[in-house]
C-alpha cells in the first residue's frame, strides 16, 4: 500500500530578551546552577509575575513576518501539573488568546519547488529549569536557572508531507527568527527545540491516522531522521496488523529511535484557567504600526533588493540572504570594497568554503566584514593579484592581522614598476636563450613559459597583465 | 451533587494530596457537602455573559526588559529542604 | 496608653510624654501577660521591634517624625518580613524564614512603624474563625469561649486586647471587615488593585486586598496613607493617583445618599445586629445623609460563586509547596510522587485540603464551564448590580456579619455552616469594591460591625463617613472587660 504522511511541528523558539518573561532575572546561558533564580522564578511564596515588554514586541514581530493575525486581547493561563522542574505547580502559557494567531511561511524544496505551510498560532509562554541526573545518587539535581526564560511556542497546521519538508519548514522558521533578531537559534543551547506530530494514512484517505508527538528534538539533521524512522514504526506497525497508539515518545538520536515516554503517560488534566496574576494584555493598532516600522528587512524583500541594487542573480541573491548575519556581512563588504559583484564572488566563494571546512557561523568569522573589503580593495587597485589575494585572505584566518599588515609584513605588494620587470624579463631571457630561439621560431607556445619564469622571480608579485605585454615586445626582438 | 470515591480519588491525585484510608469517608462527605452548596450556580442563567477574571477589568502594564535581579543562592537555599553545589535535590525524576 | 488610637499614640511621641521604646515595651509586656490565653501571636519580634523603636525615637528627636513613627503595630503572618518566620498559619511553612519583604511590611516599616510580631490566622487564609490555624485558636479577648473571626483574626484580637496599636489583615471574603466586626474594630478592605500584594502569600490571587484593622477610621486612613499605591512588583496593583485618606475625614455628610440593600437585612441576620444597624442608620440620618433601599439581587448567590472562585485559585496557587525549595519535606520520600503526596498531606491542613480539592475539581475537564466559568460569569453580574446601585447612592450600608462571635469549635464539623456567614462580605471581594466595617454596637454583648461599601477607589468617603460616625458614637472606644 502506498502510504501518505502527516507532519505538523510545534517548535519553542527562546526569544532573546535581557530578562526573564515574568522576572528581572537575566537570560544569560550557561550560569553556575541557581544564581540566575529570583524569588519569582523559585516561586517563593507571595512572589508575583510581571510580563516583559520585549518578550511581547518580539512575539508580534514574529507574527507580523509571517503575516499572521495579532491578537488584539491576549491573556496568559496556568497550565497546572506538577513536576520538579516546574516551581510554581503551573506553567504560565497562553490557551484560547495567544498573542499570533493564524499565519504562513512559504517553504523551497531541492527541486526548487515552493510549498504554503500553515501556522495556526504562536503563543508565549515561561520555559522550565533543568533536572540533572548525573550526579546524585538516586537523587536528581535541580537547577532553576532556566526556569521563565520567555518562550514563542509556534505550531504548524499539519500541512507537512515528508520529513524533508519539515526540516525546510524548520530552517525556515528559523531563518525569519534569526533575521527580526527576536532569537539567537541556537539549536545546541536549546534556543529553538521542535516537537513533531507525526501519523501516516493510505495515500487519498481523507481521515487522519492515529498520531504519535516525538518530543525535544534539537538539531536540523535530526529532526529528518527523527521523523524518517517513526513514519517507518508506524508503517510497520500498521502492516504488521497493529495500531498506532496516541502518545509522547522521545527521540533517541545516539541509537536512531524512538520511544515512549511512559513516566508522562498516566493520563494529565492541566486545568487551564486565566492567570489572576496578570491582567489581559491589551494591542493597539499603533503598538502593531511601531513593531512594523522597527522590523527589518525580510528575506523576500532581501533578494530583491540584492538583485536591483548588486546586480546579482536570483541564485546568488538567494545564497546571499539565506541568512541575515550573511547578507549584513556581505552588504558591510560591499560598502568597504565598492565592488557587488567581487564582493559577492568572495563571499560565496572563499569565504563560505572556509567556514565550512571549520564548521562555523559568518558571525563567528576570524576575518571581518571590513576587512574582506579591504583586502578586495587591494585587489581593484592591483595592489594584489586574485591568486596572491587568497594568500592574504588565508594568512587573515590565521589572525595574522589586517590586509595591509599582511601585505606589508610579507612582502607581497605585487609589482607594477615596469622598469623591474623589464628587468627580470631580460634577466629570464638571457639565461634561456635556447628557449628563445625555439619561440622566435615559431613555437608560440613556449610563451606560457617565459610567463612562468617571470612570475617565479618575482615571487608571483609581478603584475600578469604587465609580464605579458612586456614579454610579447621583448620577445619579438 | 454527591461525589463518589473515585472522583476524589481522581482530584487528590491531580492535586498530589495523599488521602488515608481513615479520611476517606470524611473527606467525601464534606466535599460532597460543598458541592452541594456551590451547585446553587447551576440554576442561574448566564448565557452570553463575558466572564469576569480581574474585578477591575484592567490591562497589563509591563515591565521594562532589564535585569535587575543579582544572586542570592545561598540566601534562598538556607531554607531549602535538600540542597547540593547549588541544587536542589529531589528523588530520581525518570523520563 | 494601651487604648489609644494612633492619633493619640503619634500626638504623645510627638510631645515627648513618652518614647516609642517605653510605648514599645508596655505592648511587649500586655503581650507576654495576655497572649499565652488569647493566642493572637505567633511569632513575637521582640528584638528587631526595639531596635525601630529605638530608630524611632531619633527621628523623633530630630522632629523627621511622620503620623506613623515610633506606632507599635503587628502583622498577619501572611505578609512575608525578611529575617522572620512567615508562616501563613501552616505546618508547610513553620520553618519558612522569608528571604524578602513584602511590600505592605516594607512601606509600614519606611514609614517608621514598629513591628511587635506577626498574628495568628486561618491556614493560608482560609478560614472565618481563626481556628484552621496550625498554632491552635485565636480567643476573643470579648469572651475567650468565643471566637475573634477570621481569617485576620490574630490581628483583630491583638488590637482589641491592647497588644498592638493597630494592625494588617487579608481580606479575600470578608478577613479583615468580620473579625474587625467581631473584636469591635474598625477594619477596611481597600479596592482591589489599591495595595500591593507582592509579598502576600496568595490565597484567591483575584480576591486578596490587604488593608488595616485598627481602632478607628481615622487610624485606618493614616495606615492607608503608607500602603496604598501602585507597585511595579505586582502587576495587578493599579497606577493611578492616591488620595491623602486623611484629607476628607471631618467633610460633613449632608446629602449623602446611603443605599441599604434589602437582602442584607432578611432572613439568617441577627435581631440584635438588625436592630443596632439600624440605630446607626438613624444617627446617620441625622448627620443629614438620605436613606433609601436598594437591591442586591444576587448576594445568596455569592456564596457559591466565591467558594467555586476562591478554591480554584487557591489550588494551584498552593501548587509551590512541593517540599523542593523551602517549607516542609515528609521524611524518607520513595520517590518524587510520595515527595509530593505524602509533603501536602502532612503540611496541609484538613480546611486547606478540602478546599485545594473542590478547586481542583472545579477546574478539572469536564467540569470547568460548569463550575468556574459559571462563576466568573455570575462574577459580572455580581459587579453590574453593584454599579448600577452606585448610580443611585453614593455609598452601601448593612450588618457585616448575620450574626456575632460565635462559640470556639462550635462550626467545626460543619464548612458549609460557616460558609454562610460570609454572606455580606464575599460580594465585596468578587465585585473587587472597598469596604469598610466600623462598631456600632453590641448584642448578647459582642461586638456588630457596621460595613459601608462603596465604589471603586472611594475608601476616602467610606473613611470620612466611619469618621463622622465616630464623632456621635463611642462604640469604638468600647473596650473587652
Amino acid at each position: 500500500m502506498e502510504w501518505e504522511t502527516v507532519i505538523g511541528l510545534e517548535i519553542h523558539v527562546q526569544l532573546s530578551t535581557q530578562s526573564k518573561i515574568f522576572s528581572g532575572s537575566s537570560t544569560r546561558f550557561g550560569a553556575e546552577p541557581n544564581t540566575q533564580a529570583s524569588l519569582v522564578d523559585l516561586a517563593m511564596p507571595g512572589a508575583l509575575p510581571v510580563f516583559n515588554a520585549e518578550a511581547l514586541h518580539k512575539a508580534v514581530a514574529f507574527g507580523l513576518a509571517i503575516d499572521a493575525e495579532i491578537g488584539k486581547r491576549s491573556v496568559f493561563d496556568r497550565k497546572n501539573y506538577f513536576y520538579p522542574d516546574l516551581p510554581k505547580g503551573y506553567q504560565i502559557t497562553q490557551m484560547d488568546h495567544p498573542i499570533v494567531g493564524k499565519g504562513q511561511v512559504e517553504i523551497v524544496l531541492d527541486d526548487g519547488s515552493t510549498r504554503t505551510i500553515g501556522v495556526t498560532r504562536a503563543h508565549l509562554e515561561e520555559d522550565a529549569g533543568k533536572s540533572l541526573h548525573e550526579e546524585f545518587e538516586g537523587q536528581s539535581g535541580i537547577d532553576l536557572n532556566r526556569a521563565g526564560t520567555p518562550l514563542l511556542e509556534i505550531v504548524s497546521e499539519p500541512d507537512i508531507r515528508t520529513a524533508k519538508e519539515a526540516v525546510a519548514y524548520l530552517r525556515k522558521i528559523h531563518s525569519i527568527i534569526t533575521y527580526i533578531g527576536i532569537s539567537d537559534g541556537n539549536m545546541a543551547e536549546g534556543s529553538m527545540r521542535c516537537d513533531a506530530n507525526v501519523s501516516v494514512r493510505p495515500k487519498g484517505q481523507q481521515e487522519l491516522g492515529t498520531r504519535t508527538e516525538i518530543k525535544n528534538i534539537n538539531s536540523f539533521r535530526f529532526v529528518e531522521k527523527a521523523i524518517n524512522h517513526e513514519v517507518q514504526r508506524h508503517i510497520d506497525v500498521i502492516e504488521d496488523g497493529g495500531s498506532i497508539v496516541q502518545e509522547t515518545r522521545l527521540y533517541d538520536a545516539d541509537k536512531n529511535e524512538t520511544r515512549s515516554m511512559r513516566s508522562k503517560e498516566f493520563a494529565n488534566d492541566y486545568r487551564y484557567f486565566p492567570e489572576p496574576d496578570l491582567l489581559p494584555v491589551i494591542i493597539d493598532h499603533d503598538y502593531i504600526e511601531r513593531v512594523a516600522e522597527a522590523l527589518p528587512e525580510l528575506p523576500a524583500a532581501k533578494v530583491k533588493r540584492f538583485m536591483a541594487d548588486y546586480g546579482l542573480s536570483e541564485y546568488d541573491a538567494n545564497v546571499l540572504s539565506a541568512s541575515r548575519a550573511m547578507a549584513d556581512f556581505y552588504e558591510a563588504v560591499v560598502k568597504t570594497s565598492g565592488d557587488a559583484k567581487i564582493a559577492a564572488n568572495w563571499c560565496m566563494g572563499e569565504l563560505t568554503a572556509y567556514l565550512n571546512r571549520e564548521e562555523i557561523e559568518v558571525s563567528a568569522s576570524p576575518i571581518s566584514a571590513d576587512h574582506l573589503g579591504q583586502l578586495i580593495q587591494r585587489i581593484l587597485d592591483n595592489t594584489l593579484s586574485n591568486k596572491i589575494a587568497k594568500q592574504v585572505f588565508e594568512a587573515m584566518t590565521q589572525g595574522e592581522g589586517e590586509p595591509d599588515a599582511i601585505i606589508e609584513a610579507r612582502g607581497l605588494k605585487q609589482v607594477t614598476d615596469s622598469s623591474a620587470i623589464e628587468a627580470m624579463i631580460d634577466d629570464v631571457i638571457a639565461a634561456n636563450p635556447k628557449q628563445v630561439e625555439d619561440y622566435r621560431s615559431g613555437k608560440d607556445k613556449l610563451f606560457g613559459f617565459f610567463v612562468g619564469q617571470v612570475m617565479k622571480a618575482s615571487k608571483g608579485q609581478a603584475s600578469p597583465a604587465q609580464v605579458n605585454d612586456i614579454l610579447l615586445q621583448k620577445l619579438k626582438g | 451533587m454527591s461525589l463518589d470515591r473515585s472522583q476524589v480519588e481522581n482530584v487528590a491525585q491531580l492535586a498530589r494530596i495523599q488521602i488515608k484510608e481513615d479520611e476517606m469517608a470524611d473527606t467525601l462527605a464534606s466535599l460532597s457537602n460543598i458541592m452541594s452548596l456551590v451547585d446553587q450556580l447551576q440554576a442561574v442563567d448566564t448565557e452570553g455573559v463575558e466572564p469576569l477574571a480581574n474585578p477591575l477589568d484592567a490591562q497589563a502594564l509591563l515591565r521594562a526588559d532589564e535585569v535587575t535581579e543579582s544572586n542570592h543562592r545561598d540566601d534562598y537555599q538556607l531554607i531549602a529542604p535538600q540542597a547540593e553545589k547549588g541544587l536542589y535535590l529531589v528523588p530520581k525524576v525518570i523520563e | 496608653m494601651l487604648d489609644k488610637t494612633i492619633k493619640q499614640l503619634s500626638e504623645g511621641l510627638a510631645a515627648g510624654e513618652f518614647s516609642s521604646e517605653e510605648l514599645t515595651r508596655s505592648y511587649l509586656k500586655a503581650i507576654e501577660a495576655k497572649n499565652p490565653e488569647i493566642n493572637a501571636f505567633i511569632t513575637v519580634t521582640s528584638e528587631q521591634a526595639l531596635a525601630q523603636a529605638k530608630a524611632a525615637d531619633a527621628k523623633l528627636h530630630e522632629k523627621q517624625a511622620g503620623p506613623l513613627t515610633g506606632i507599635p503595630i503587628a502583622h498577619k503572618d501572611i505578609f512575608c518580613t525578611q529575617g522572620v518566620r512567615t508562616s501563613c498559619g501552616s505546618r508547610m511553612l513553620d520553618n519558612f524564614i522569608a528571604p524578602y519583604e513584602s511590600t505592605v511590611t516594607h512601606r509600614l516599616a519606611e514609614a517608621g512603624t514598629v513591628m511587635l510580631g506577626k498574628t495568628n490566622l486561618d491556614e493560608f487564609a482560609m478560614g472565618s474563625s481563626t481556628e484552621s490555624s496550625f498554632y491552635g485558636p485565636t480567643r476573643n479577648p470579648w469572651q475567650l469561649d468565643t471566637v475573634p473571626g477570621g481569617s485576620s483574626g490574630g490581628s483583630a484580637a491583638a488590637v482589641a486586647a491592647g497588644m498592638a496599636a493597630a494592625a494588617t489583615g487579608t481580606d479575600t471574603g470578608g478577613s479583615i471587615r468580620q473579625p474587625a466586626a467581631f473584636c469591635g474594630l474598625t477594619g477596611l478592605k481597600p479596592t482591589y488593585g489599591r495595595v500591593s500584594r507582592w509579598g502576600m502569600i496568595a490565597y484567591g490571587s483575584s480576591l486578596d486586598s490587604g488593608g488595616p484593622l485598627s481602632r478607628t477610621a481615622e487610624d485606618a486612613a493614616i495606615m492607608l496613607n503608607a500602603i496604598a499605591g501602585h507597585d511595579p512588583k505586582d502587576a495587578t496593583s493599579m497606577d493611578r493617583p492616591v488620595d491623602d485618606y486623611t484629607s476628607r475625614l471631618n467633610e460633613p455628610l449632608k446629602g449623602l445618599r446611603i443605599g441599604l440593600p434589602k437582602e442584607y437585612f432578611g432572613e439568617g441576620l441577627d435581631s440584635g445586629i438588625a436592630d443596632v444597624v439600624h440605630q446607626a442608620v438613624a444617627e446617620l440620618k441625622q448627620l443629614g445623609a438620605v436613606v433609601k433601599e436598594i437591591s442586591l439581587p444576587r448576594t445568596e448567590l455569592s456564596i457559591p460563586a466565591y467558594y467555586i472562585i476562591a478554591p480554584a485559585e487557591a489550588s494551584t496557587n498552593l501548587s509551590r509547596y512541593d517540599g523542593v525549595r523551602y517549607g516542609h519535606r515528609c521524611d524518607d520520600p520513595a520517590d518524587l510522587e510520595d515527595l509530593y503526596k505524602r509533603t501536602r498531606a502532612e503540611g496541609f491542613g484538613a480546611e486547606v485540603k478540602r478546599r485545594i480539592l473542590v478547586g481542583t475539581y472545579a477546574l478539572s475537564a469536564g467540569y470547568y464551564d460548569a463550575y468556574y466559568r459559571k462563576a466568573q460569569q455570575l462574577r459580572r453580574l455580581i459587579k453590574e448590580d453593584f454599579q448600577s446601585a452606585f448610580d443611585q447612592v453614593d455609598v452601601i450600608l448593612g450588618p457585616t456579619t448575620p450574626s456575632v462571635a460565635w462559640k470556639v469549635g462550635e462550626k467545626d464539623n460543619d464548612p458549609v455552616s460557616m460558609y454562610l456567614e460570609d454572606i455580606y462580605t464575599l460580594s465585596v471581594n468578587l465585585a473587587g469594591l472597598p469596604g469598610l466595617s466600623v462598631p456600632c454596637g453590641l448584642s448578647q454583648g459582642l461586638p456588630v460591625g457596621l460595613q459601608l461599601i462603596g465604589n471603586y477607589f472611594d475608601e476616602s468617603l467610606l473613611l470620612n463617613i466611619g469618621h463622622q460616625y465616630q464623632q456621635v458614637s463611642d462604640w469604638h472606644q468600647r473596650r473587652p472587660a
